[in-house]
């Protein structure tokens, strides 16, 4: 068994450069058990290029990804799902032309990792249909079961994506802005939701709404320019004053 | 009962009623045409796995069609010149069993399908196009200069092969195991889109993000719905071989791959009866516009120009609507 204290997810001493553009300089940052911990920084400082080096989309120059202290580096992105690695795209990035339900059985399927039936049905299947069910419950889609996901609006996509990603029953969440396009009271209830989510497992997000950073993060990490300038509590991002001239403006 | 549901049995009762009808009336060549569409029908069924549902726009379907073709051939020469395919290191017959040169045309369209597509779908879009048109015209290259088997000439089969308990010579029992064994691939076709499999590859074509993103990978979805569907395509082949009682290269040639699209298309892409519509409106229009004309294929290309412009869902889309998110 894992010692209690290892990180959940884990990133040392990331470097990515494209060209002559260095996207993620030497990061290293960790998403413990039970917390929530925000990335910030302004547009263009690397947050989507070091998502996609953790969840697996892009592989670092030098450096290494960890899940549970094991090295992830070499494994494409379905190997990190399948070890727990629960991702929702800042875009939606959801098969529109299906129904809701669909959406979250496909999770349930990629869970069970047995794709490879042609004869049963997916809708049929009392375990997948059960576990996507449950998962649309969770975030409040279950009316909306038979809804084509592209007739959603923005704010239910997202609920879907939190769902498919809940039927993985991941270990650590990764987030790309999940607020990103919500109205103030889709964000405050997604804001509840994920504050209750964090028991199942970390999150780690992506976010630029620093009011549902400021409410959710246990800790925060500053990333600017490929560089993670600071990384701490709220209280603490809040009164450092390199992210304060960097980021947050004079006035927070 | 949906609106789709309905129109597609009106279809199949349709495919079935007119050579009964062609029957009754002693029109044998009405009965030949029915099973040509019964046949080239069964292709699309195969390509439409890979097109409508996998997103795979393979261009390079004659390989598997020639290939079940080319299967019935040489079976069947070797069995009516009573020499064996090889004696070393085992001995292989031909066979004039309709049933053996199914098995054989679908295992080894299944290969082929297996190593074309292990290569083709490391690439997508335009490049997985180019790619499988490739290795089709690789076949039929490779058909042309193949001597042995009739070369540029291909290879006549005097008598059409058997079936236990038929006779495979009366068009209407020919017309019958054609038309059996696409409403079989059609009820295959049917269960795939509704499982777990089907889910997934319907998914990698819409976001491969999202399904490698739950832990699955598009590329090995991919790969078993292209064998699949090359299996099918195979199969056709092999009737088409049996109808004609000959095979040549042009069953691998890019026209081929080109038609067999086409049906696709004409009937409605990802639609489960969409192959079946658009084969029977080639073959009626092949057969009434190219005896008014031999140039009837602008009209065809322009009637496919209208499909695609104004009727995406091809016939099966314009009778029936949108297709129905099913449950």
């Amino acid at each position: 068994m894992t010692d209690p204290n290892t990180p959940v997810l884990e990133t040392r001493n990331i470097c990515k450069s494209f060209n002559a553009l260095k996207a993620s300089q030497d990061i290293t940052l960790n998403l413990r058990a039970g917390e929530i911990h925000a990335l910030i920084g302004p547009n263009g400082a690397g947050k989507s290029t070091l998502i996609a080096q953790i969840a697996g989309g892009l592989k670092p120059d030098s450096g290494s990804v960890h899940m549970d202290g094991r090295d992830v580096t070499a494994l494409p992105t379905a190997k990190r799902a399948r070890l727990g690695l629960g991702r929702t795209f800042q875009v939606s990035a959801l098969a529109m032309e299906d129904t809701v339900l669909q959406n979250a059985v496909l999770g349930a399927l990629g869970a069970q990792g047995r794709p490879f039936r042609l004869f049963q049905s997916a809708l049929n299947n009392a375990s997948l249909r059960d576990s996507a069910e449950q998962a649309l419950e969770r975030v409040g889609l279950q009316d909306h079961a038979r809804t084509r996901t592209a007739e959603l609006s923005h704010g239910q996509r997202r609920q879907l994506e939190v769902a498919v990603a809940l039927t993985l029953n991941p270990k650590a969440f990764v987030m790309d802005e999940p607020m990103a396009g919500l109205g103030a009271s889709g964000s405050k209830s997604l804001t509840g939701f994920l504050d209750s989510l964090r028991e199942q497992a970390p999150i780690l997000m992506v976010e630029h709404d620093m009011d549902a950073v400021f409410a959710l993060a246990d800790r925060i990490s500053v990333l600017v320019y490929g560089q993670i300038i600071a990384t701490g509590t709220v209280a603490e991002i809040r009164a450092h004053p390199e992210v304060r001239r960097a980021y947050l403006g004079e006035d927070a | 009962m949906s609106r789709e549901t309905l129109i597609n049995t009106a279809l199949a009762l349709a495919l079935l009623g007119v050579p009964l009808w062609a029957y009754a009336v002693d029109e044998p060549f009405i009965i030949t045409l029915a099973t040509k569409v019964a046949i080239l029908a069964l292709a699309g069924v195969g390509l439409n796995i890979a097109l409508g549902l996998g997103g795979l726009v393979s261009l390079g379907h004659a390989a598997f069609f020639g290939i079940g073709g080319y299967a019935m051939g040489i079976l069947a020469s070797h069995a009516q010149t009573y020499t064996a395919i090889t004696d070393w290191p085992v001995l292989i017959e031909g066979t004039k069993s309709m049933p053996v040169i199914w098995l054989v045309a679908v295992v080894a369209s299944g290969i082929a399908a297996l190593l074309i597509g292990a290569l083709s779908l490391r690439t997508s879009g335009v490049y997985f196009i180019m790619i499988t048109l490739a290795f089709g015209q690789m076949l039929y290259y490779f058909a042309i200069s193949w001597a042995a088997y009739g070369g540029e000439d291909g290879l006549s089969v005097y008598v059409r092969n058997g079936f236990p308990g038929l006779n495979t010579l009366d068009p209407i029992q020919f017309f019958a195991i054609t038309f059996v064994l696409l409403l079989a691939a059609l009820l295959f076709s049917a269960r795939l889109a509704k499982s777990p499999f089907g889910l997934a590859l319907n998914a990698a074509r819409q976001s491969p993000q999202r399904v490698e993103t739950i832990g699955l990978s598009p590329y090995r979805l991919r790969l078993l719905a292209f064998v699949i569907s090359g299996m099918i395509t195979g199969l056709a082949g092999a009737l088409f071989a049996d109808l004609n009682r000959f095979v040549s290269p042009t069953m691998f040639s890019w026209q081929t791959s080109g038609e067999i699209m086409v049906f696709i298309i004409l009937g409605g892409t990802a639609r489960l009866f969409g192959p079946v519509a658009g084969a029977a409106l080639f073959i009626i229009l092949e057969h009434i516009l190219g005896g008014l004309s031999e140039f009837w294929h602008i009209y065809l290309g322009l009637l496919l120009l209208l499909v695609v412009l104004f009727a995406k869902g091809g016939v099966i889309g314009t009778l029936a609507g949108r297709e129905q998110a099913h449950d």
